[in-house]
């Protein structure tokens, strides 16, 4: 039974792409306000797990739950997700040539009924840009196109922050930083956290412990061939970083190995 | 993808229908007494009824063009060649019958004349009824007003050019536009001045099974700048209307002409345009040119670069719905040495829609450095819907650079999860995407047009996808 005192709640959840098993029975539940980490090798299903959370069409659900505060997830599409407040940080944002930032923020606010009067908009966004170090041009800039690395990582976030979710779901939105720009993005996640009253869960996508110091998980997950194959406390991130996955669950095989 | 096919005919904003206030109009169909009618009527000089009995008799010498859109349900004695709708000519906003200021205000003309005192001047079926022009541009020698007043009190100049760019025996639709023409604008700008608001005029087809044959004459001379605005826009009826318009534009040495349409017919008008515009030295001309709506469209801006150094820019953009046909494209004529020419054409088809673009690139032996470029994109929607690229070089000297791209692409799906992972609903997503594929040409519009745009694109994408 989803336990709807649970912010996040995933259990056995399998997942195909293509007629390809990528997600092999998923066990997840994330508190109200924690932040989970997950970690895991390359190709392992974790942008997968990210996308089945949030309604990506190529993905099919074979099995399994998922919900949210006791919703069910799984039959509403990708923008009835985020209505509720499920939010993904891609990890390769998608450029969108031809639509402004600022057009882009307003009607995604707009579609979540948390339209603000013009001002107030131009007053929001100038503050959050500001704390994420976001130049004013940005605004009219098209949606990550010509983008650099970080400079989407960062658009992510000022995606997050205006948008206020009640799960966070942030694929990798530390890799290709630079230090400033690291501590900048982690600030932004801690604030989204603590202005949202202690409500807002996250599940960090990340294969590095730097993002990890700044942001402090309650949980670090291992996800291995499309499943979560170990939980614990902070101190597994380090030792994943000190000895590898193969060093620490043996032999790891990719999911593409194991189908 | 699934589709649910809702025309945009269904909600078309404009598709409503006033009263017919018309006062004089032709009996159906084309003849030597219909020619006549419309010359008397409007008490036009000898030689005019003469060139337009001429352009009669080539009408039905000329083949109905068979390489474009399928045309053959135009039925030529089934309509209305002329149509007046009021007695005369009106200076001001007060004169203007009730019934004819409601259509305009539901198009947003008084506004469009609080903002841009240049001029406005507005098209109701065949006859201007309405028209200002700004007491300072007149002051610096600019003409603006529509065709038939051209002629009347202009005589000179307008005989000087009146169909030596497009002549009537140039193909069918400039034939029978010659014959019956009406209304349309004439723009004049002395040497060297710069006209800086641009001039707008509005049309409007009204009245059921008539015919629209506006002619527009724009001469620059030397040095001079104008920017040229139409929209267009026609209610809905069942029976089919037919919008053959002629365009002629003279840049003489150095000058600039921008001549900015949008057309949005409604979806039963054969749109079929002839458009051509000579550039001498160092002159520019643009066209800028968006076709939404409409049964079929058959246009293709074309630019002469007679003179040394002449810049030539086609910008287009089409939409075509369910049942529509967008065929559209554009012609440069390099005729003299170090010309240029631009090219950026963007076309969406939506359900059945089919948009095609037909390109011809002619360079004359004596035209060498010259560049070309050629870029093109079109965007379907839809599985059914279709695209098709014709272009055509013909080039007759080695020192020529040429660029040409094309794409033909489907809204991708990574980007619709993108927006819609933020909560933007499958159709405003579509919306978004299509607008933002119209940008290159939307972010050339002065903004309430760019605005508007937009809005007419949303409507027709209400529906898109289920
Ligand atoms: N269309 C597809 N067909 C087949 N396999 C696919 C398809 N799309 C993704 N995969 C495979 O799914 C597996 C999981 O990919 P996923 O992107 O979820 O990994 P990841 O854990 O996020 O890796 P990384 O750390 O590199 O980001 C990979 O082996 C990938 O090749
Ligand atoms: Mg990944």
């Amino acid at each position: 039974m989803p336990d709807p005192a649970m912010l996040l709640d995933v259990a056995g959840l399998h997942a195909t792409i293509d007629s390809k098993e990528i997600l092999k029975g998923v066990d997840m539940r994330i508190p109200h306000g924690e932040i989970h980490a997950l970690m895991g090798p390359n190709g392992s299903g974790k942008s997968t797990l990210a996308y089945a959370l949030t309604g990506h069409p190529k993905y099919q659900i074979t099995a399994g739950s998922a919900t949210l505060k006791g919703t069910d997830l799984l039959p509403l599409t990708a923008d009835l997700r985020a209505q509720l407040g499920v939010f993904l940080s891609f990890q390769h944002p998608t450029a969108i040539p031809g639509v402004t930032m600022v057009n882009f923020l307003r009607a995604a606010m707009r579609s979540q009924g948390k339209e603000l009067s013009a001002r107030e908009f131009l007053t929001r966004l100038t503050y959050e840009m500001a704390e994420l170090k976001m130049d004013e041009s940005f605004r009219s800039r098209y949606i990550n196109d010509g983008f650099s690395g970080g400079e989407k990582k960062r658009a992510e976030i000022l995606q997050m922050a205006l948008l206020q979710p009640q799960l966070a779901i942030l694929d990798e939105p530390d890799s290709g930083l630079d230090v400033d720009a690291l501590r900048i993005v982690a600030d932004g996640v801690r604030r989204a956290v603590e202005g949202s009253a202690g409500k807002m869960g996250v599940l960090l996508i990340t294969h590095y412990n730097r993002i990890l110091e700044y942001l402090r998980p309650d949980t670090v997950h291992i996800f291995s061939a499309g499943r979560v194959v170990a939980s614990g406390g902070p101190s597994l991130a380090k030792e994943i970083e000190a000895m590898g996955y193969e060093g620490l669950l043996g032999e790891v095989a990719p999911v593409s190995a194991s189908a | 993808m699934v589709t649910k096919t809702d025309p945009l005919s269904r909600d078309y904003k404009y598709g409503f229908h006033d009263q017919d206030v018309s006062v004089f109009r032709t009996e159906k169909g084309l003849s030597r007494k219909v020619v006549t009618a419309i010359s008397q009527h409007k008490g036009e000089p000898e030689w005019m009824l003469e060139f337009r009995l001429k352009a009669l008799g080539h009408f039905p010498k000329r083949p109905m063009p068979a390489w474009g859109a399928d045309l053959s349900d135009i039925n030529f004695d089934d309509i209305y060649y002329y149509v007046k709708p009021v007695d005369e000519q009106l200076n001001s906003w007060d004169d203007v019958p009730l019934s004819i200021k409601n259509t305009f205000d539901r198009l947003g003309i008084p506004e469009a004349e609080r903002k841009f005192l240049a001029g406005v001047s507005a098209q109701y079926d065949s006859e201007v009824v309405y028209h200002s022009i700004h007491a300072d541009l007149e002051k610096r020698g600019v003409i603006f007003s529509d065709c038939d007043t051209g002629l009347r009190l202009h005589s000179d100049i307008f005989r000087k050019y009146f169909g030596t760019i497009i002549p009537p025996n140039d193909n069918k639709f400039a034939s029978l536009n010659s014959a019956v023409w009406s209304g349309g604008s004439f723009v004049y700008v002395p040497k060297g001045v710069h006209v800086e608001i641009p001039l707008q005029a509005y049309f409007r087809i009204n009245s059921d099974n008539m015919g629209q044959f506006e002619r527009t004459l724009i001469i620059a001379e030397e040095g001079s700048y104008v920017h040229y605005i139409e929209g267009c826009t026609a209610p809905t009826y069942s029976s089919n209307a037919l919008h053959a318009a002629v365009v002629e534009i003279i840049a003489h040495k150095g000058a600039h002409v921008r001549y900015t349409t949008i057309q949005n017919w409604s979806d039963n008008v054969y749109n079929l345009v002839t458009k051509r515009a000579v550039a001498y030295e160092d002159a520019t001309v643009e066209w800028i040119d968006g076709n939404l709506g409409s049964k079929v469209t058959m246009k293709y801006p074309a630019i002469y670069l007679m003179g040394e150094r002449a810049h030539g820019e086609v910008l287009s953009a089409a939409f075509a719905n369910s049942g529509q046909h967008q065929d559209a494209g554009s012609k440069c004529i390099h005729v003299a040495p170090h010309t240029t020419s631009n090219v950026v054409s963007r076309s969406i088809s939506k359900g059945s829609g089919r948009t095609s673009y037909r390109g011809h690139i002619k360079v004359l032996p004596a035209a060498y450095d010259v560049k070309v470029n050629v870029r093109c994109d079109a965007l379907l929607l839809d599985e059914e819907s279709q695209s098709d690229t014709y272009p055509y070089m013909d080039i007759d000297n080695p020192d020529v650079t040429i660029g040409h791209e094309a794409s033909v692409s489907k809204v991708g799906e990574d980007q619709l999860f993108y927006l819609r992972s933020r909560g933007i609903s499958e159709q405003d997503a579509t919306a978004l995407i299509v607008n933002g594929f119209f940008e290159p040409f939307a972010k050339e519009l002065p903004m309430e047009y760019a605005v508007e745009l937009n809005r007419l694109l949303a409507l027709s994408m209400e529906g898109a996808v289920g």
